[in-house]
C-alpha cells in the first residue's frame, strides 16, 4: 500500500491543492481580465501611452456617456423590481400547490431562463420585427394599432425591459421558492391560531424570514441586469437614437466597433465602483441580519 | 534512398500537373514562395451562389499552387466582420487574409502588412483604381489593402418603376435608360426635391420610400451621399470640426421633409431591413446594391421585374453615390505571407473579377477601372431588361462614403459610430431641433477625433 508523502498527508495542504484549479480559473478569467481592462484604460487610444484618468474624465463630457448612464440604471431598476415582484407572486403560486404537483410548474417557469438568452430574444426579435412584427400582425387582426416596439425610445425601451424580466423572473422564483421552502410550518400554524390573516402572515412571518434571500437576489440580479448585454444587442443594437444602450452595449460600440479600446474598458469599468459599494452594503447588512439570528 | 527518389517523381509529377491545370485555369504564374496553408476569413456575399463561386476559385488555386485553403464566410449582418477582426487584430491570430469593407483598412492597418509591390503590379498593368477606393486603403504612403474580387458595391437608387410610374409620373427607364442614350436635361430634373414629391406620392399611394435612420451601415451609407449632395460635411478633409455648417443645416432641414414619407420603423431597421421592404412589394424605393433585386428574382419575381436600378438625385453640390471598396490584407501574424500575397495577386486578375461578377449577379462592381471592359453583366441582367444598366456608374456621379471628406481614419470612425444616422434620426424621431443635434454631433465628434 502506497503511502501518502507527508505534505499530502496534512488536510490544509490538500484544501489548498483542490483549490487551485478554482484559483487558476478566478485568476485567469476575473483577476487578468480586470487587471487588463484597469490598464487598458489608463492608454491613450493608439495604446501607446500611458494617459492616467484622462479617459473617465473624457467620458464625464459626453453627452451620450450620461445617457447610458441613466439608461442602465432606469433599466436595472425597473427590471429587478419587476422581476423580483413577479418572482415572489410566481414562488408563493407554486409554493402553495400540492408538492406532488410543484415540479412540472417549477420545471415550466424555468425555462426561460435556461434557453440562452442570445437565442431566445431572437425569437423575442420576430415578435417585434420593427416592419413585420408578429405581434402588431395579430394586433391589426382585431383592428388594433400596431405598436413601434423597437423603432420608438419608449417602446424600445419597453420590449428590452420585458424580456430581461421575461428571461430573469424564474431566478427569483427559484430562489424565493427555496427560501419559502425553508420557513417552518409551526410559525404559521401559530399565526394561525392567533387569529393573523394572509396578509399579516405575509408581513410578519414570511418576508422576515426571506428578507437575506431578497438581499442577496436582488444584489445579484442588479449585477447581472447592469450588465447586460445579448439582448439590447439582439433587440436594438442601441437604437432608436442610443436611447437602449446599457454601459456593456455602449463600452462594444465605442471599444470593438469603432476602435477604441481603451475608452471602451474606461465605460465598462464605470458601474464597478457604484455595484461594489452597492454589494458592500447590501452583504454588510445581510451578515448583520444573519448574526442577529443567530 | 528508393523512397526519396519515388517521392520526388510524385512531387514532381504532382507539381508539373498542378502547373498545367494552373496554366489552363488563369494566366497566372505560380512563384516558388506558394506552399502550406492559408487562412481566409471573407465577407458573406449577400447573393445566393456568390460565396459558392468564390470558394471554388479559391480552391481550384490551391490545389495549383500546393496550398490547402480554408475559407470562412463571416456575415456583415451585426458588425460581425468587424468583430472578428478585432478578436483577431488582438490575440494576434486567426485568419491570414481577412475581408476589409472601406472603414475597416484605416481601423486595423497597424496590423496590416503593406502590400505595395502587389497593388503597384495590378495597377501597372490592370490601369488606375477608383481614387475612392484608393483614399480608403491608401494609407501613410502604403497600401494596406488590395482589391478584392468581391463585396464592392455602391447605393444606387433601386425603385419600383411601375409604381414611379402609376403614382409619381416619373417613367425611371426613360430617365436612366440601358443604354448610353441618356437626356442630360432629364437627368438633371432628377435631384432631391423631385425625390420627396415623388416619395410623397408613393406613401400616399402606400408604398413609401424608405431608408434606414438607425444605426447600421446601409443607414449611414445612404446618409452619406446625401449630405454630399448639399456640400454637408461633420469633418473636413483638415480633420476639423464643421457640423455647424448652413449646408449641414439645410440638409437636415430636408430630412425632417423626406422622413415625413418614410415608414417609422425605419428607426430601427438593419442592413436587411429595407430589403425586405422593396421584396415585400410594400416599398417603392430603397438606397441599396442589386442584392434585393437579386433575392427578389428568387422570392418574389412579380416585384422583382418592376424594379429599376439608376443614378441617387442630385443635390445643390452635385450628385453623388455611396460607395463601399472591399479590400482583402494580410494580417502581420500571418505564418504563410509569402502564399497570402500570391493569392492576393491572383484574385485582382481580370478573369476572377469577371467571373466573380457574374457570379454576383452584378452585385459587385470592379475598382479598378478596366474591369469594368472584360463584363457586360449589368446589361446582361434580367428581369426586366437592363436593370442593372445604371448600377455601374456611367453618368456624373461621384463616388463618396460615410465620413468623407474626413480623413480616413477620422471618416472610418465617423462611419462605425454611426453619427449620421443618429443625428439625422435626432431631427426627424427625436423631435431635437437642428442647433441642438448639430451641437451633439460636435460633441460626439470629440470622441471620434481625440487622440
Amino acid at each position: 500500500m502506497r503511502v501518502l508523502p507527508p505534505l499530502l498527508r496534512r488536510k490544509p495542504a490538500v484544501a489548498v491543492l483542490m483549490c487551485v484549479p478554482l484559483f487558476a480559473l478566478i485568476l485567469g478569467l476575473v483577476a487578468y481580465p480586470f487587471f487588463h481592462a484597469l490598464f487598458l484604460a489608463t492608454l491613450n487610444k493608439a495604446e501607446t501611452a500611458f494617459v492616467g484618468l484622462d479617459n473617465f474624465t473624457f467620458l464625464f463630457g459626453r453627452q451620450t456617456f450620461w445617457m447610458v448612464v441613466r439608461q442602465s440604471l432606469l433599466f436595472a431598476l425597473v427590471a429587478v423590481v419587476f422581476k423580483a415582484l413577479i418572482g415572489l407572486a410566481a414562488a408563493h403560486a407554486i409554493n402553495t400547490i400540492p408538492t406532488k404537483g410543484q415540479r412540472k410548474w417549477r420545471g415550466m417557469m424555468l425555462i426561460p431562463w435556461v434557453i440562452p438568452p442570445a437565442l431566445s430574444t431572437l425569437g423575442w426579435w420576430w415578435l417585434f420585427e420593427p416592419t413585420y412584427s408578429a405581434i402588431n400582425w395579430g394586433l391589426t387582426k382585431f383592428a388594433m394599432p400596431a405598436v413601434p416596439w423597437l423603432s420608438d425610445t419608449f417602446w424600445a425601451r419597453f420590449s428590452i425591459i420585458l424580456v430581461n424580466v421575461w428571461v430573469g423572473a424564474p431566478f427569483f422564483l427559484i430562489m424565493y421558492l427555496a427560501a419559502l421552502k425553508s420557513i417552518p410550518g409551526e410559525l404559521y400554524e401559530a399565526a394561525e391560531m392567533d387569529g393573523a390573516g394572509p396578509w399579516q402572515k405575509f408581513f410578519y412571518i414570511t418576508l422576515p424570514m426571506i428578507r437575506n434571500i431578497i438581499a442577496i437576489t436582488t444584489l445579484f440580479s442588479i449585477i447581472v441586469t447592469l450588465a447586460n448585454f445579448d439582448i439590447v444587442r439582439v433587440l436594438t443594437q442601441g437604437g432608436p437614437l442610443n436611447t437602449t444602450h446599457l454601459f456593456a452595449t455602449y463600452a462594444f460600440r465605442v471599444g470593438i466597433e469603432s476602435g477604441d479600446i481603451p475608452l471602451g474598458a474606461s465605460v465598462s469599468l464605470f458601474m464597478f465602483p457604484m455595484l461594489a459599494i452597492l454589494a458592500f452594503i447590501i452583504l454588510r447588512n445581510v451578515r448583520r441580519r444573519a448574526a442577529s439570528l443567530a | 534512398m528508393g523512397t526519396k527518389a519515388t517521392a520526388s517523381r510524385r512531387t514532381f509529377i504532382k507539381t508539373a500537373g498542378a502547373a498545367a491545370a494552373g496554366a489552363l485555369a488563369a494566366p497566372y504564374v505560380k512563384t516558388a514562395h506558394s506552399a502550406g496553408k492559408l487562412k481566409l476569413g471573407l465577407w458573406d456575399h449577400w447573393v445566393p451562389g456568390a460565396n459558392e463561386a468564390l470558394e471554388q476559385i479559391l480552391i481550384r488555386w490551391g490545389e495549383d499552387n500546393g496550398v490547402e485553403v480554408t475559407i470562412d464566410f463571416i456575415t456583415s449582418i451585426g458588425n460581425k466582420l468587424v468583430l472578428t477582426a478585432q478578436a483577431e487584430s488582438r490575440a494576434g491570430s486567426g485568419h491570414d487574409i481577412y475581408s476589409h469593407a472601406f472603414a475597416m483598412v484605416p481601423l486595423f492597418k497597424h496590423r496590416l502588412v503593406a502590400v505595395d509591390d502587389i497593388v503597384e503590379d495590378i495597377l501597372a498593368t490592370q490601369g488606375p483604381i477608383a481614387e475612392i477606393s484608393k483614399f480608403s486603403a491608401f494609407l501613410d504612403g502604403a497600401w494596406k489593402g488590395s482589391p478584392s474580387p468581391t463585396g464592392t458595391l455602391s447605393y444606387p437608387t433601386v425603385a419600383r418603376r411601375d409604381l414611379f410610374l402609376e403614382h409619381a409620373g416619373i417613367d425611371l427607364t426613360e430617365l436612366f435608360p440601358a443604354s448610353d442614350a441618356r437626356d442630360p436635361a432629364k437627368v438633371d430634373g432628377w435631384d432631391w426635391e423631385t425625390f420627396r414629391e415623388a416619395a410623397a406620392s408613393l406613401h400616399a399611394a402606400g408604398r413609401s420610400f424608405g431608408a434606414p435612420l438607425a444605426t447600421t451601415p446601409d443607414g449611414s451609407a445612404w446618409l452619406a451621399h446625401l449630405f454630399a449632395s448639399y456640400g454637408a460635411a461633420l469633418v473636413d478633409e483638415r480633420g476639423e470640426v464643421v457640423v455647424h455648417s448652413d449646408a449641414v443645416r439645410e440638409v437636415l432641414e430636408y430630412l425632417i421633409r423626406l422622413a415625413e414619407f418614410m415608414p417609422n420603423s425605419v428607426y430601427a431597421w438593419d442592413d436587411a431591413s429595407n430589403n425586405r421592404w422593396l421584396i415585400s412589394g410594400e416599398g417603392g424605393a430603397i438606397f441599396n446594391p442589386p442584392s434585393a433585386w437579386a433575392v427578389a428574382k428568387r422570392d418574389n419575381p412579380d416585384v422583382a421585374r418592376h424594379v429599376w436600378h439608376c443614378d441617387v438625385p442630385r443635390g445643390p453640390a452635385g450628385r453623388f453615390r455611396a460607395f463601399t471598396s472591399f479590400f482583402w490584407g494580410i494580417w502581420d501574424f500571418s505564418v504563410n505571407q509569402s502564399a497570402a500575397r500570391d493569392l492576393l495577386r491572383y484574385v485582382a486578375q481580370p478573369e476572377v473579377v469577371t467571373t466573380m461578377l457574374r457570379a454576383s449577379q452584378g452585385f459587385d462592381l470592379p475598382m479598378i477601372r478596366s474591369h469594368y471592359d472584360h463584363s457586360n453583366v449589368w446589361a446582361e441582367a434580367e428581369p426586366p431588361a437592363g436593370v442593372l444598366y445604371n448600377y455601374a456608374m456611367l453618368g456624373d456621379e461621384r463616388t463618396v462614403f460615410a465620413g468623407y471628406p474626413a480623413p480616413p481614419e477620422i471618416g472610418a470612425r465617423i462611419a462605425t459610430q454611426q453619427i449620421l444616422p443618429t443625428l439625422a434620426a435626432r431631427v426627424t424621431q427625436g423631435g431635437e431641433s437642428i442647433s441642438d443635434a448639430m451641437g451633439w454631433a460636435e460633441n460626439e465628434l470629440e470622441g471620434v477625433l481625440r487622440g
